[in-house]
């Protein structure tokens, strides 16, 4: 029986209505269903994860990373520090643009020109560039200095891609997204930007490296999990992200799919009011007043041990995460050998509760936000089981994002309004020190630490063995303040950390995606076996 | 004589007809809809004994456990008592959380249905009644209300009122009510100009009494097709809401939240997690309507031959 | 009936406006968009630079004259996630959903109108009870659960239509569609179906109600009298009658179709102006949820006036602008 989809597509070609299904016979094409859509094709317009993936096959970046966050040459062939205040770049040559002219220093320079200044951007680069001072030596060597020192600047630059002066000199954000100024060095070209459809890429034939196995890649937004998946069966799409933790068990046993997965640099934890003598989501089980229990380390720690993270795992996630004890999982950079998740330990953990004065517990809410992480309603319901047991009478309300992230960060009055939240965080240059200076780090604007520390934790010592380490250039010593850093703030229960997620990919049979730590998807990361 | 006498001696019997044994003997003509009525009385039976007769009460996060998660039909609970339909991804009964899911949900469904189709038959008869400049403004007011995303208006009740079932059943009147109005001014906008209507105005009689008395009745078998219709859909709605985050709290599901939540298990071979919520809520609705049809049959003045 | 027509829009402005207001300042209400947007390692001075970048620094009745006085100028802003034109960004996606909502109150229309007329006309008929109860289970089932269902059924286990996406376009008469592919057609038909049925169901139970009630009355009865064909009484007096409620409701849920198929495409990733909308409310795209809801409500005073002209059309007993209206 021929199904309608192949008539369709037969019937589609015999009468050259479409332009997809009259493509050669031998050409290679890959589909790819996101969970999220990108929304430009300027790479400076969005700094957020789902466009930074897109964007990574047309434009590169002159540092990389492989696929566990490690950093490798890119449109940089190699980089060193000469003194603690300046790095030299030297660029790759024979690099040439999509049209044709040569990549030069002159491009680095213009891109570091207009990465802060996109008009209207919603998230701007400002942060990647900022107190940096670009100096072109030749076509091919450039020397950024800095400040102070900054041991993290390559890693720092992997977040920032490459774009052509030629091209780009003075072009919008619209040009970008109509192709016109969207030429790039990467192994695939711009084809084509039909917003919340699809984007579709061909293969670059003069690629400096490894060229593209694909003629032609389009990605289509699935945004429904089970659609997406639904796709992936049906053949509509050769590879997704995202695979939903409630289909992993049954795709595994399916012979058409392959999966790949990998822990990512996330982790899924609670923050706890430590600012507020009375904070407005705990009271007594009366509904009085009483002062702000989580200012107790004893609490803290109580409300740690009565977390069941295996069972968050096992039942929750469905086995796709670890328990988590810290802000990184253990392969990554400054995490302690010597922290470990804290483990389910209801008695002593109402032993601590009494000896801190609440032998009957109190009464809480604890605020998630619904859709933004994976199962995070249902973590929220399961951890709020758990401080039932406790003793801790605990209700959830999970807003959507919108309203969440608002009240969460800047409420009434501009501080953090709940008393107890549900929050997941990623450290973008993968080690630890993307975690304590936002997180846990003093909330400080002038520094630009604690920027997303919910609970206003702060402790000096952490402060300034965060500070050391962003200032230490040698790697051991850097990754030994990192780590004590972290056994301070674990050992106060600064957070909760719940567990860290993995990731999940799916394609069909034959081929494999390699899973990355930040969660991009990326077709040149796709082998066939 | 006796042949005479027989008729009068019936005649007792016949005057002790009210309307109402009328209207009851005239519904359950239809075996059907006696049979629906039937039903949606068990439904109802069920959804307010629901704190006797359920194994668990889904409400008290104490009796729920994340360890019984996901568990097929008829397996043993860590409570010691059987989950006859399995339980869903936090650990609850699925059978006590759909009784007491149906319960929310005839609430959110029948109060809201109700509410509405009270504001917007008001509404509506006001406005074909009136003319004029009220009822431009009426509905230019229905034009703005009908624009208006049931999602947004969830979205800005939650941020600033937080989530709650009254505040579902308030998202779900101001959507609703427009369609009503809409329906009830277009049909009585035609009755409003009928020679019956005219002869009511010759005759003296108040506004009030030809709006009550003459044009509303004209006006309900729309009506009632509308409300059935309506209220099914603020349930499935109220469902719709909860799967786009905007609707009721997670901890207290309706029917519509649990199929909701089920969603993500559709793929997974896990059906019982919306499978039999999804089924409660069709026989839910199907009875609703079934009743609502007789009663549009029974009420409608013009279908009695 | 110009003069109708004229007042009527010129009453619209002031809905528009109102609209405008409500919109804005209740998106307000519910959140701060920097916070969805903006990278979540970005500092407070980022998130400053943000909030500075997006206008959101100044009070909210600045705002709200800065947009105003933009939209007398025909510019409804700039959304806040894509950096283009917020009335651009719409336009783009309109096709997609008009097509899916024609298609849709097509099927309504093709399947509703003939079986709602059946189960009216024969109504103690077994087919007739069939009809009835599977248009009950058209509207019970929230429309999520359908479309999985659908892409379950036709996609996944059977194969026969594509799950996910709009299909190749092509263009005709200088309106570039999906429909005028089978590609496109076959990937409309699931995301179409699933919208209809409510639909279908409501044409169904409002053309049977109608008719149930029509054939008793004096005209049917006449126009029997007189001797006329069932298929003249039905098709054309008894039909001509029942259209009223039916086109009033088929206008509006044509009118929500296009503004709100918010789930269905989602499901589907249809790339239309409902996944649009509920990505723009996600993420507090003021700009775009403003610009969106002004075409709405003018569609929908659109739609009202043309469903009131087509009354006066349908029953000469209404007429238009009579004291009123």
């Amino acid at each position: 029986m021929i199904k309608f989809r192949q008539i369709g597509q037969i019937s589609a070609a015999i009468f050259g209505l479409a332009i997809g299904a009259a493509a050669p016979l031998m050409a290679e094409d890959l589909k790819i269903g996101l969970a999220a859509e990108p929304s430009a094709m300027d790479p400076h317009f969005h700094n957020l994860t789902p466009n930074n993936a897109l964007l990574s096959h047309i434009f590169e970046r002159l540092v990389e990373t492989d696929p566990a966050g490690k950093l490798v040459p890119g449109l940089a062939e190699s980089w060193k520090v000469l003194d603690g205040n300046i790095w030299e770049f030297k660029l790759r040559a024979g690099v040439k643009w999509h049209d044709g002219a040569p990549f030069t220093a002159d491009d680095v320079v213009f891109t570091f020109e207009r990465a802060p200044n996109v008009p209207n951007s919603p998230s701007s680069f400002a942060s990647s560039i900022k107190g940096k001072t670009l100096k072109k030596i030749d076509d091919l060597t450039i020397q950024v200095s800095t400040p102070a020192p900054a041991p993290l600047l390559p890693t720092e630059l992997t977040n920032l891609l490459i774009v052509s002066k030629k091209s780009g000199d003075g072009a919008k954000t619209e040009d970008y997204n109509s192709g016109k100024a969207a030429v790039g060095t990467g192994p695939f070209k711009f084809g084509s930007f039909v917003p919340g459809d699809k984007i579709e890429m061909v293969k670059n034939p003069d690629y400096w490296g490894t060229k593209a196995a694909y003629d032609k890649v389009t990605f289509k937004p699935i945004k429904a999990g089970p659609a997406r998946v639904a796709a992936l069966l049906a053949g509509d799409v050769d590879i997704i992200d995202d695979v939903p933790t409630a289909d992993i068990e049954r795709l595994k046993k399916e012979p058409k799919i392959s999966l790949s997965q990998g822990v990512s640099n996330r982790v899924i934890y609670f923050h706890m009011d430590q600012f507020r003598e009375e904070t407005p989501f705990i009271k007594a089980k009366d509904g009085s007043a009483i002062k702000n229990p989580l200012r107790d380390k004893r609490v803290r720690l109580a409300l740690s041990k009565a977390i069941n993270r295996d069972a968050i795992v096992s039942r929750v996630m469905e086995g796709v995460a670890l328990p988590a004890g810290q802000f990184l999982a253990d392969q990554f950079f400054g995490v302690s050998a010597k922290v470990k998740p804290v483990p389910f330990d209801l008695e002593g953990a109402k032993k601590l509760l009494t000896e801190a004065g609440f032998p009957n517990g109190f009464k809480m809410t604890l605020h998630g936000p619904n859709g933004r992480y994976t199962n995070d309603v249902k973590i929220a319901e399961a951890v709020a089981q758990m401080l039932t047991r406790l003793g801790i009478e605990t209700s959830i309300e999970t807003l959507p994002p919108a309203v969440f992230f608002t009240r969460a960060s800047a409420g009434a009055a501009g501080l953090p309004e709940f008393s107890f939240i549900l929050v997941g965080w990623s450290s973008d240059t993968s080690e630890t020190s993307g975690s304590l200076k936002p997180l846990v780090g003093t909330f400080d604007k002038d520094k630009g630490t604690g920027t997303a520390n919910r609970g206003r934790y702060s402790n000096a010592q952490v402060d300034q063995l965060t500070a050391d380490a962003l200032a230490t250039v040698d790697d051991v010593k850097r990754a030994a303040l990192l780590s004590q850093a972290v056994e301070l703030a674990m050992d106060d229960v600064a957070i909760i950390p719940s567990h860290y997620p993995i990731n999940t990919w799916g394609a069909k049979k034959g081929l494999k995606i390699a899973a990355r730590s930040n969660e991009y998807t990326l077709v040149m990361g796709v082998t066939k076996d | 004589m006796s042949i005479a006498e027989a008729p009068i001696a019936a005649k007792p019997k016949a005057v002790v007809e009210t309307p109402f044994r009328r209207f009851a003997s005239e519904y359950l003509e239809s075996r059907v809809a006696a049979f629906a009525l039937g039903l949606m009385m068990v439904l109802i039976g069920l959804a307010v004994l629901a704190p006797w007769i359920t194994p668990q009460n889904p409400y008290d996060l104490a009796q729920v456990d994340v360890l019984d998660s996901r568990l097929p039909p008829g397996t043993k609970s860590s409570g010691n008592y059987t989950h006859w339909l399995g339980t869903d991804g936090a650990g609850r009964d699925l059978l006590s959380a759909m009784i007491y899911g149906l319960r929310i949900s005839l609430i959110v469904g029948v109060m809201s249905g109700l509410i509405a189709m009270i504001v917007g038959t008001a509404v509506g008869m006001t406005a074909a009644y009136t003319g004029g400049r009220v009822e431009n403004l009426i509905m230019r007011i229905v034009d703005l209300q009908l624009s208006f995303p049931a999602i947004l208006l969830a979205l800005m009740l939650i941020a600033v009122l937080g989530k709650g079932i009254d505040k579902i059943i308030i998202a779900l009147v101001t959507v609703q009510w427009a369609y009503y109005a809409r329906t009830v001014r277009g049909t009585a906008l035609v009755e409003a100009r009928k020679e019956y209507v005219e002869a009511a105005r010759c005759l003296g009689l108040s506004s009030p009494r030809i709006l009550f008395k003459h044009i509303l009745p004209n006006c309900i078998a729309p009506l009632i097709v509308v409300a059935t219709v309506q209220t099914a859909h603020a349930i499935a709605l109220e469902a719709t809401l909860s799967f786009l985050g905007v609707g009721l709290p997670q901890t207290e599901p309706s029917l519509g939240l649990l199929i909701s939540n089920g969603f993500e298990y559709m793929l997974s071979g896990k059906y019982w997690i919306s499978f039999f919520p999804g089924l409660v809520l069709l026989v839910t609705i199907v009875a609703i309507n079934l009743v609502g049809d007789q009663l549009r049959d029974v009420l409608n003045p013009r279908l009695k031959r | 009936m110009t003069a109708f027509v004229l007042r009527r829009l010129t009453q619209s402005i002031g809905v528009v406006f109102v609209m405008s207001l409500i919109v804005f300042f209740g998106v307000h209400v519910v959140g701060d968009p920097v916070y969805m947007l903006i990278n979540p390692q970005a500092d407070q001075k980022d998130i400053e630079a943000a909030i500075k970048a997006l206008g959101l620094d100044r009070p909210i009745w600045e705002q709200y004259w800065h947009f105003l006085t933009g939209a007398l100028r025909g510019d409804l802003g700039r959304s806040f996630i894509f950096g283009e034109s917020a009335l651009k960004v719409i336009v783009q996606r309109m096709p997609a959903t008009i097509e899916l909502a024609l298609t849709a109150v097509t099927m309504a229309v093709v399947f509703g109108i003939p079986l709602g007329l059946y189960a009216g006309l024969k109504p103690e008929g077994v087919f007739s009870k069939i009809i009835m109860a599977g248009s009950i289970v058209g509207f019970s089932l929230p429309t999520f659960w359908v479309g999985l269902m659908l892409i379950m059924v036709f996609a996944v286990i059977l194969g026969w239509l594509p799950s996910t996406g709009r299909g190749e376009t092509a263009t005709y008469l200088g309106i570039t569609s999906s429909l005028f592919t089978l590609n496109g057609l076959s990937h409309i038909l699931l995301p179409a179906l699933n919208l209809a049925l409510l639909k279908i169901s409501l044409v169904i139970r409002l053309t049977r109600a109608g008719t149930r009630e029509a054939i008793h009355q004096d005209y049917i009865k006449f126009a029997r009298a007189k001797g006329l064909s069932n298929r003249r009484v039905v098709g054309v007096h008894l039909l001509k009658n029942i259209l009223i409620p039916v086109v009033t409701v088929l206008g509006l849920e044509f009118g929500n179709l296009v503004a709100f198929s918010v789930v269905t495409e989602t499901i589907f990733s249809w790339p239309g102006m409902g996944k649009l909308l509920i990505q723009a409310i996600q993420s507090l795209d003021r700009p775009v949820i403003v610009a969106y809801l002004i075409l709405i409500v003018l569609m929908f005073v659109v739609i009202n006036l043309v469903v009131d002209v087509l009354y006066s059309i349908l029953d000469p007993r209404v007429r238009l602008g009579e004291g009123s209206a």
